[in-house]
Order: structure tokens, then sequence, then C-alpha cells
């Protein structure tokens, strides 16, 4: 059942769900920081509506860098004015940014331990009929192996929004990925949110699902259906994949002895892949990781995607199944 | 006594719209034979770690002394000094340079230059921000040095900053277009807070940059990105300072010191060629070096 101590929408099972970007939390977040401290600047690479940096952009003109489309110049431009005291946030879709970037965000951000904030938009494959050419599949893994970087993975715009805030309160150099999609409004301005602590959504110890991003969604609607057969599923949003809160998965792996988890990533080196070295060192338990399997995305609108990819309720109902079969229930 | 304070005694002599630091006889000495001893240390430092880059450092060795002995406004027993002049190394590879002459300067012993690339040192291989203070950023992979002026440059603006920002790059990297990248942005903005020198002696690793990547007319090629382009003869430590100077009263632009050197400069075995772009000396070598660098000891 649902934890009423996370305060979702109440609205969360019904078909008219609000359904709005990540994105969209992002551009409210960080009007909001940048009113809370005049250090906070952003930089943008020819995309500042559809990262949703414009509000900012209008408000603070004098704090505003428009780059042009150099990612590269993104990232490093950004380094120095953090090497001059500011809080950079800079924003691009997630495949250029920081996916052409990389090394320039691993030696002038990481490596230099300054406090850039990383905005990928557009990650995933909900991003639609762009193609996979546009649609980051492998942000995650790039963020994630890189030392003194916090990495977040929003469930909707409410968190993107807090998330934004957090980020800008923090000294260290953070990525957070975003959707270009609406997205439902799974939380609400009381649910909890703290940057390295994952939540417990809905309540179960039969089996754990893991899910981060739009993908905490489907986890509940697959908990919810999984109830009404008798199977009590525990869903956790991670929205922080870097640093993993390992204290609630272990405990989730202790108590419920079976976890799935789902994201709209590569397999590989994406959160199911964190839980899997956590769980496997500490606590090993059955596992099934969904996600996508080793192959890029095409176009179509996302919801032919998400079910083409295996990303669905459904999919997620499969995978418990097959875990608790492992568990021996 | 910091160095901040020492540049207030030099002689500005204003001529024509431009102001001009007349260096004094016994100023001019002071740097050359500050050069020199950087020279030496850059050697005895390659030595001792056994691996490392010598024909750049070098090669920069002049435009380190000026700058740090004479152009910077800094203080090397205070580090993070909010005023100070922000000096980035694009080119990390020739940092033997920069921890010789922030040795010199008072930054740290000069005893502790014998622990480059060495295991817990805090002089890096290649420059470490967090390792060393007074290095402003980390660098080595090329390319970026001349976009983190630019960012800092900017951040600079937005405060309404006194201190300007120096970079300092090799022709090399100029094969890098995120250095083009920053140099547009620099251009667009009107960065007159910032100042870039480049190393023009013509080697990058592979052979002579002409052969290996053409860089063509650079003086051109920045004009049309809408910078002030000075050219400079980078051993002569009062060209170095009257461009600095010059740089300064460029008000609508960013300005760029093409400094043409002699890679290896100052050790007849090493000069123009490229073989040492990234190779120390070995004990012999270091020797014969040591033995002509101190003939020019003042």
């Amino acid at each position: 059942m649902i934890n009423k101590n996370a305060f979702l929408n109440p609205k969360l099972f019904d078909s008219d769900i609000e359904q709005i970007p990540s994105r969209n939390g992002y551009g409210d977040g960080l009007v909001l920081a940048g009113e809370e401290n005049e250090q906070v600047v952003a930089l943008c690479a020819d995309l500042t509506e559809s990262t949703r940096t414009q509000a900012f952009a209008e408000k603070f003109p004098q704090r505003f860098v428009e780059v042009g489309v150099a990612e590269q110049n993104l990232a490093t431009v950004a380094a120095g004015m953090a090497l001059g005291e500011k809080i950079p946030f800079i924003s691009s879709y997630a495949t250029f940014s920081p996916g052409r970037n990389w090394e320039q965000i691993r030696t002038t951000i990481c490596y230099n331990d300054v406090p850039v904030k990383i905005i990928g938009s557009h990650a995933g494959l909900s991003v639609g009929p762009d193609g996979a050419t546009h649609q980051a599949l492998e942000d995650i893994a790039l963020m994630r192996s890189l030392p003194n970087m916090i990495v977040i993975s929003p469930t909707d715009s409410i968190e993107a929004k807090k998330a934004t805030i957090a980020m800008a309160r923090i000294p260290q150099p953070c990525y957070i990925r975003l959707s270009r999609d609406k997205i439902p409004v799974v939380t609400t301005e009381q649910t909890p949110f703290e940057i390295g602590k994952a939540e417990v959504f809905y309540e179960g110890n039969d089996a754990a699902i893991v899910a981060t991003g739009q993908m905490v969604h489907e986890a509940i609607l697959a908990a919810k259906e999984l109830e009404s057969h008798n199977i009590s599923v525990r869903v956790i949003n991670c929205h922080t994949i870097k640093p993993l809160d390992n204290q609630t998965i272990i405990k989730a792996a202790e108590e419920c002895g079976a976890i799935v988890t789902v994201e709209e990533h590569q397999i590989t080196g994406g959160l199911g892949g964190a839980v899997a070295e956590v769980l496997s060192q500490n606590f090993p338990v059955p596992l099934k990781i969904i996600g996508v399997e080793d192959q890029f995305g095409e176009s179509g609108e996302p919801n032919e995607l998400l079910e083409k990819f295996g990303l669905t309720k459904e999919a997620i109902i499969k995978a418990v199944t097959q875990v608790l079969r492992m568990k021996g229930k | 006594m910091s160095w901040k304070k020492a540049r207030t005694t030099t002689k500005w002599v204003l001529k024509a719209g431009t102001a001009f630091s007349m260096l004094t006889a016994d100023e001019l000495k002071k740097l050359e034979s500050k050069a020199n001893f950087i020279r030496q240390d850059i050697i005895k430092m390659l030595l001792e770690a056994g691996s490392g880059h010598s024909a750049g450092a070098l090669g920069m060795a002049d435009v380190f002394a000026a700058l740090y002995f004479h152009i910077l406004n800094h203080d090397p027993k205070n580090p993070n000094w909010s005023e100070r002049d922000r000096l980035i190394l694009s080119n990390g590879h020739i940092c033997p340079v920069r921890y010789a002459a922030m040795a010199h300067a008072g930054y740290f012993p000069v005893s502790e230059l014998k622990t480059l690339r060495k295991l817990g040192s805090r002089l890096q291989g290649h420059p470490h921000r967090t390792s060393l203070p007074g290095v402003e950023t980390t660098s080595g992979p090329l390319g970026s040095g001349l976009s983190q002026a630019t960012g800092l440059a900017l951040a600079g603006r937005i405060d309404k900053a006194s201190w300007q920002v120096v970079c300092l790059m090799s022709d090399g990297e100029q094969d890098e277009g995120n250095t083009w990248e920053g140099a547009m942005l620099a251009g667009k903005y009107k960065l007159h807070n910032l100042t870039a020198l480049l190393d023009r002696n013509n080697i990058q690793i592979d052979g002579f940059t002409e052969d290996v990547m053409p860089l063509n007319d650079l003086k051109a090629k920045y004009e049309a990105f809408n910078w002030h382009v000075i050219e400079i003869d980078g051993h002569n430590i009062q060209e170095i300072v009257n461009a600095f100077a010059k740089a300064k009263t460029i008000l609508d632009k960013p300005t760029i010191i093409i400094a043409n050197t002699i890679p290896g400069k100052g050790v007849s075995f090493m000069e123009n060629k490229y073989e040492w772009h990234g190779k120390p000396p070995n004990k012999e070598e270091a020797e014969k070096a040591l033995e002509e660098l101190r003939k020019y000891d003042k």
C-alpha cells in the first residue's frame, strides 16, 4: 500500500493525473535558486527555451551566458566561472552534455572539484520522434563513473524543482537528468526530498522495485496490480543514483529478499548496475534489471517506444514474478 | 615583500596613447637572472623525475619570470588572496616551469621541486588545483584552458572585479576545437579583462606544427574572432612586459600575445628539436645543460 508519509499525489491512480515534463520543474527551481543565491549563474548551448532556462535568462540577464552550439565550451566556461566563485548551471540535451563533453566534465569540473551543475534534458527514450541520436540512454553510466560527481534522476517535475534548489546549496559537481515528454506528477510539495536519500513510496515485503525517473510511476502501478494478487511489493524512488542510498537498498533486500530495478537507460552502467554492485557485495538476493538492452532507440511516440523497449508496468510485473520464483516463493 | 607591492615601483611611461612599463637595467637583469635559475631548476626537476616535458618548459621561462616577478598582481604568502590576478596554464604539461617560478616567488620551498611526479607530491605530473595552492585550475588535457579563462573573466566582469585573467596556451593546442570555442565566446563578450599568451614554438609531439596540422596565420585568425593581437619575441622580457601593459589599455576586446619562442631555449642541444617535447634529460645531458645555463648566471 501507499506510504502515507510520502504524501504522494492523491490522483496517482487516476487516468487524468497531471502530466508535466520534469524539465519544467528544473526551470522553476533554477529561478528560485537564483533568487536565493546571487552566485547562481546559468549557461546554455542554443537550447535555452527547450531546456527551460529561459525564465532565469529573462529574470537575470546579467547572470546568463549563451555559449552557442558548443557543449565542450559550455562545460569549460562553466568550470572557469566556478573558479570565480559562481555556481553555474549548464543545460543542453543529455546526449550532448554530458555526452559530447565528458572529458571536459571529468577534468575541469570533477577533478577540479568545482560546483558546476549539469542539466541533461531530453534523457531517455521518451524524447520520442527525434530518434536515437537525441535519446540519451548512457548518461547515468557516464556520470556515475566520475569521482566527486552526484547523479540525480528525479521522478517528476516537483522533484526536479526540489533537486535543482538542493543542488545549488551543495558545493559538489552534480548531474541531473530530465525528461522532454510530459510525465505523471507522482509527488507533492510535501513529499520528502533529500539528495542521497531514497524514499519508500509503496510498502510491501515480498519483493522490492527500485525505480528512477518516470519509471517510478510505472512501478507503483505494477505494485498496486500485484497487490490485488496478494503480492506485496515495496517501491523505492531512487532519485539519487550516486551516492546510492545503500542502507535503504540493503534493507529492502533483507526484508523483501528479491529486487527488481527499472530505469529508462541502458542496463549497462545504470541504476541496476549500481544496485547490483551494492547487493552482490553486501546482501545478495535474486535481482532483475529492467532497462534498454544494449541497443539504440528509434523514432516513435514516447509510449510506443516504452512499450517496444519493455519499460512498462507489464514488464515490471513479469520481472517481479520472476524474482519471486528465483527466491523460491 | 609581496609582488603586488613591488610592481608599483615600476616607472610608467605614457606615449602616444599606449602605456609602456620600462624596466630599469637592474630590474631587467634581475628578471633575466630569475629566468635562468628557473631553467636550471627545470633541468634538475626533470632529471630527478625521470619523465616530463623539457622543451616547452624551457621555452617559457622568460614569460614565467616576467609574470611571477613583475606583471602579475599576486601574493605568494596568500595564494587565495581575492584580488590576485588569475593565471590559467592551459598546456599543463609545461608545469615544471610554473612550479619553479612559484617556488622562487615563495609559494613553497625550492627544495620541494625535487618531488615532481613522485608519489604523494603536491607537484603532480600535470598541475592539479586542489593539490597545490596557487594553481588556479587543473590542466593537462589540451584545449580547455582558454574556455576556463573566459569563464573566470565572465565571473570577474559580473562581480566588477579589478583582477585580470591571464591564460597561457601552446600552439599545438590550437588544433583543439575547444580552444576556438573559447576564443569565440571571449570575443563575443569583449572580455578585456582577459589576456592570453600563445607560446608559438612551432613544435608538438609528432613534429613541427606546420607539418602536423598547419596553423597558418594565427594573428589573422584571432583578429577574425574579435581579439586584439600583439606579436612579440617571447625571450625579450621588456617586450613581454610591454605587451601585457599594452593589453591592459585595450578596453573593447580580449588581447592575445603571440610570443615567438625557441623550444628548449638556453640548452643548445635541445633548441628547436621537437624530439625534446616530451622527454627529460638523462644525467649526462642534464650536466651539460646546467653547465651551459650557468654561463648566464648574473
